[in-house]
């Protein structure tokens, strides 16, 4: 319920939303867990494996229970802390875990079963048969355990992510925060100041206490104004630092209040000189029975919802602590007009601060209330006490929250007098630590702590700080353990997980007495919330059950992220064309307006096949466009070829030594086949080089292999020959280049140059320069066909007329533009190869082209070309096949056997790697590898295609196909 | 993780490419024999404390580097461009 004159945002506008369909109301500003305990809502959830009804235990993002479904369809977005989540106009959060409804849950059978559900139970009981363990035991462990589900459908939300760099990174802004980015900001440094809560202030807006002489809200926020005024300073709201990286790096999720085009989520990458974590210290709960009802809350979170929210979680609320800090809870409780029962304290010497009951030496040991809590039971000196209230405010102490600091391998130290883990100095290169996240733990500290650790740092870094420090409440904090508590009934420890004080006795138990494997065993400390409440008491509750002390049985790794963190933050500009973006040549328009299918070439795309009227299947449109090359002339665009423009005087040797053949041979305005390997002497990439002039050649290479190529020569010219002075550029983007293929080529191109070409001029691998309309060009004569062919490039600005041009002669000449089915045929047809082929694993021995791997040199690959296993005949050397049946087809991927012999690995004689049907030669025609093949010629080999179920009898045959003596090609 | 490129300065991880060992520098003799081929192409440390690595800062200026690490504390202390001036 409201309090009247409490809350900051007290006088904010009324926002109406829903929950599991039920509206409410709430107030601007709130969360949505501030506006249900404003409207009484205290049941919100049920718990991971018992069901069990479940409240808001936190004011923070270290919340267990109250997770809810936010969104619909595929923007459904689970396991949204309640405690977190800003509170806007139509919200609609939905429970989780719960059927048919919150309040009457089926599942809750299994709190009843409970004693045969206890840590490890699936481990033992779904043991047999193993053919269950996927088809049975898990669907149902999985259907009756969870938090919220995803939707399954691809998520349409935008995300964004984002770098900043910055002097000083001050995580989170509390008290000392505040003061460390005022200090080092007015010092100079570039500061970023990051906090996880929508209002900067941390505990400061929580409290009642007040820094030099303002209520400590109003003092941070005039501090907030100040730091928003300073150009060096960028404060992040809204942004939890997820993680601590090397070098300074930091992740950070940032929840941008986003509506419209704005992204859901922005993923930070922060790279800081040094950082302060000020991130302030979490108050852990205590394990008493039945501690998990709806009602049963964090004392700072109860003060959380009263100060800041004006929400009192109960009409009557008692407070249970081993701590001065909680009975902070009771004094503000009482100037707000709330009734308090009882403070309950464990220790015998505790000292009231205010007019309330005190039971000193007190324990909770039951409480009572199916839905939510209507009584405690409490044991003092006195006796056994009942106590009607319907809000229990718990503080068993706070634990310094050490978590980035561990993200490095780092340990905490345990600091006797705190009762908790305290950061560990220099376990993240530059950075400090400041506040209660240092184990200071009042207010007057925290803001010394801050002004003083940015001091340090912003010297460190060059500048000349000051620290004017305001004063503040500086009362000390005493604390005496209190870990558990006896009695009857389930003593819990993680919330979320449904782990109790026996699972972790029992792990003890069952010698699992690792901190690590007790969490494994128990799922202690895993989840949403990674147990950041409930960590450090269950491990004092190891530490008790294997009599060690806490110290020796130290703390689980905190690893990042912090928060959970959405895939599709991190991922943010990775989806779709992000993930792989669209590379189009210069004729994809003219291409796809004819109707051609375009398929995926790396990030290229290129045509399939043009289909024509009255075809119907791919085949007969492939056919006729092979036809047009054996017969007249094809058009073909080859600009996804990788082009390297290659420059200097020793640019000849420089190809000598990554081609393993020789091209200081190769005269001016002449193009050589060349081959490329790698240094383990496998075959990398293949293709041709044009020699341009003297210090100048133009290399292509395959479109897959443009980037590694690239990437290789780099390596090559800087690490290998420095000596050689040789310039290389990718041109693969600024040339339009186009093949000419067929009979008919010469024909057409004449048709188009400004200056006609001849046998004479042009013979069979010439190039040079041309000119088409005026536009100056190259022009090489290539093929990759077999027939008599072209090359022509022009630069990329004029490829979409140029196409245009070329198609509409080659169809005056009865042929035209043809795809990669087609130009796959016809390379197959000629036994040319491509990467089905050079594949990683051949040489140049393997394709029969070890002779080329020249000898009077050196060259990358060469020495380990020749080594022994490499030259071995009883390699897998290429062949062509083709079926003894003509009518009998080929599939890619299928292995070889001997004929009659079983097909089985032990017998593979080799592999297939393309197959087409030709229709030049009327049947199919394979390309592949076979042991000790080129002495096979002639000989039957059984194809067995055990995936598709293909048995096809073929005769290894010499892999050039068509027109062996490549007369076509010289024309 | 972050690597100071000579030329560009510091940057990302993200924009570098990594190869490996910088004992691909000293590529053997063509008449060396198997063995030192066989430990060129094939036979790395796997040390605990300061190695030399190659990347390659293919998303800027393209320069390959040799960056010595330390592989326990992950402190990079030198990062410097395989090519001496030789020219």
């Amino acid at each position: 319920m409201r309090v009247s004159g409490k809350g900051q945002n007290q006088n904010a506008a009324p926002v109406s939303f829903t929950f599991d369909g039920q509206s409410y109301v709430g107030r601007q500003g709130d969360t949505l867990a501030a506006a249900l305990l404003a409207n009484d809502v205290r049941l919100v959830g049920r718990s991971f494996k018992y069901h069990r009804p479940r409240g808001i235990l936190t004011a923070g993002s270290e919340e267990p229970n109250a997770l809810v479904t936010m969104g619909d369809g595929a923007s459904q977005d689970p396991n949204i802390r309640a405690t977190t989540l800003e509170l806007y106009d139509g919200l609609a959060a939905r429970s989780q875990n719960a059927w048919p409804s919150l309040k009457f849950d089926v599942m809750a059978i299994n709190d009843m079963m409970s004693p045969f559900l206890s840590a490890g139970f699936y481990y033992k009981t779904f043991m047999w048969p193993k053919s269950f363990w996927e088809a049975v035991y898990e669907p149902i462990i999985r259907r009756a355990a969870g938090l919220g589900a995803l939707s399954g459908k691809a998520n349409e939300d935008i995300y964004e992510k984002a770098f900043a760099h910055c002097d000083v990174l001050v995580i989170g802004a509390g008290p000392a925060g505040i003061m460390a980015a005022l200090t080092a900001a007015k010092a100079g440094a570039d500061v970023i100041l990051a906090d996880e809560d929508s209002v900067m202030g941390g505990r400061l807006n929580a409290e009642t206490y007040n820094v030099g002489g303002h209520v400590g809200a109003d003092w941070a926020a005039a501090q907030i104004e100040q730091l928003k005024a300073l150009k060096n300073v960028r404060l992040m709201p809204r942004t939890t630092v997820t993680g601590a990286y090397d070098d300074g790096t930091f992740g950070a999720l940032e929840r941008v209040a986003g509506s419209g085009d704005a992204p859901l989520e922005c993923f930070w990458r922060i790279v800081a000189k040094r950082s302060i974590l000020c991130a302030g210290a979490l108050e852990r709960p205590i394990a008493f029975p039945n501690n998990d009802r709806p009602g049963i809350m964090m004392a700072s979170a109860v003060r959380a919802y009263l100060n800041r929210w004006g929400v009192a979680p109960g009409a009557t609320v008692t407070v249970f602590a081993n701590n001065d800090d909680a009975h902070q809870t009771a004094v503000d409780l009482i100037d707000a007009g709330v009734n308090v029962a009882a403070v309950v304290d464990s220790r015998e010497a505790a000292k009231p601060r205010g007019e309330y009951r005190l039971i000193n030496g007190g324990l909770v040991t039951g409480t009572k209330g199916r839905h939510g809590l209507n009584q405690i039971t409490v044991t003092h000196a006195g006796g056994i006490e009942e106590i009607e209230t319907d809000c229990l405010a718990m503080s068993g102490g706070w634990n310094p929250t050490v978590h980035l600091t561990c993200h490095m391998n780092g340990r905490p130290t345990w600091n006797d007098d705190l009762q908790s883990f305290v950061p560990t100095d220099g376990t993240i290169p530059g950075m400090s630590v400041a506040g209660a996240a240092a184990g200071h733990m009042s207010n007057a500290a925290c803001l010394k702590s801050g002004a003083q650790t940015a001091c340090v740092v912003a010297t460190d870094l060059g500048f000349s700080p000051n620290a004017d420090v305001p004063s503040a409440e500086d009362t000390p904090y005493q604390i005496e353990p209190l870990w558990q508590v006896d009695g009857k009934g389930r003593k819990w420890l993680d919330f979320q997980n449904d782990v109790h004080v026996k699972d972790i006795k029992l792990a003890a138990q069952e010698n699992f007495r690792s901190v690590e494997h007790m969490k494994r065993y128990t799922t202690q400390g895993m989840a949403t919330d990674q147990g950041k409440s409930s960590n450090v008491s269950a491990l004092a509750v190891l530490a008790d059950a294997t009599g060690r002390g806490i110290p020796e049985t130290g703390t689980t790794t905190f690893r990042p992220p912090y928060v959970p963190v959405s895939i599709g933050a991190m991922g943010a500009g990775s989806q779709g064309n992000g993930f792989a973006p669209q590379r189009l040549t210069t004729s994809h328009h003219a291409s796809v307006d004819r109707g051609a299918p375009m398929i995926e070439a790396g990030l290229w795309y290129r045509p399939s096949y043009f289909p024509k009227q009255g075809e119907t299947t791919w085949l007969q449109s492939c056919n006729r466009e092979v036809d047009y090359v054996r017969n007249t002339v094809g058009i073909c665009d080859v600009s996804t070829l990788g082009k390297i423009d290659i420059q200097g005087p020793d640019a000849a040797a420089f190809l000598d030594f990554v081609y393993c053949n020789t091209f200081s041979s190769l005269k001016e305005n002449r193009v050589r086949y060349g081959l490329m390997l790698r240094e383990d002497g496998h075959v990398m990439d293949d293709g041709t080089t044009a020699r341009l002039g003297p210090n100048h050649f133009v290399m292509t290479t395959t479109t897959a292999a443009a980037g590694q190529v690239m990437t290789h020569l780099e390596w090559v010219s800087q690490a290998l020959r420095p000596d050689l002075n040789v310039r290389f550029a990718s041109v693969t983007e600024q040339w339009a280049q186009f093949a000419v293929a067929g009979p008919k080529s010469r024909e057409l191109l004449n048709s188009m140059l400004d200056d006609p070409i001849d046998e004479e001029s042009w013979p069979f691998m010439a190039c040079g320069e041309i000119s088409i309309s005026g536009v100056s060009g190259r022009l090489f004569r290539i093929s990759f066909s077999g027939e008599h062919a072209y090359e022509v490039a022009l630069p990329a600005r004029f490829g979409a007329s140029l196409f245009r041009q070329l198609v509409a002669q080659a169809e005056a000449l009865g042929g035209g533009a043809y795809g990669m089915e087609a130009l796959n045929v016809l390379r197959i047809e000629k036994g040319f190869i491509t990467h089905a082929e050079i594949h990683g694993r051949v040489t140049a021995f393997d394709i029969g082209f070890d002779r080329m791997v020249s000898q009077k040199k050196d060259c990358i690959g060469n020495a380990a070309s020749r080594r022994p296993g490499l030259l071995d005949i009883q390699r897998e050397q290429m062949i062509g096949l083709k079926p003894v049946d003509p009518n009998e087809s080929l599939t890619a991927g299928a292995h070889l056997f001997v004929e009659g012999a079983d097909a089985v690995a032990a017998n593979d004689q080799g592999y297939v790697t393309s197959v087409c049907h030709s229709p030049t030669l009327g049947h199919a025609l394979g390309l592949g590898f076979l042991k000790d093949g080129p002495n096979r010629m002639g000989e039957h080999v059984m194809l067995v295609d055990h995936v598709r179920d293909v048995r096809t009898l073929c005769e290894v045959c010499h892999p050039v196909f068509f027109d062996p003596d490549g007369g076509r090609a010289r024309g | 993780m972050r690597l100071t490129c000579p030329i560009c300065g510091e940057r990302d991880r993200r924009e570098f490419y990594y190869k490996g060992d910088a004992i691909e520098l000293d590529r053997p003799n063509q008449d060396a024999g198997l063995a030192a081929w066989d430990d060129y192409l094939h036979n790395r440390d796997n040390s605990a404390g300061e190695i030399r690595d190659l990347w390659h800062h293919a998303a800027g200026c393209g320069a390959w580097l040799i960056v010595t690490r330390n592989t326990l504390t992950h402190a990079v202390s030198r990062c410097e461009l395989v090519e001496k001036d030789t020219r």
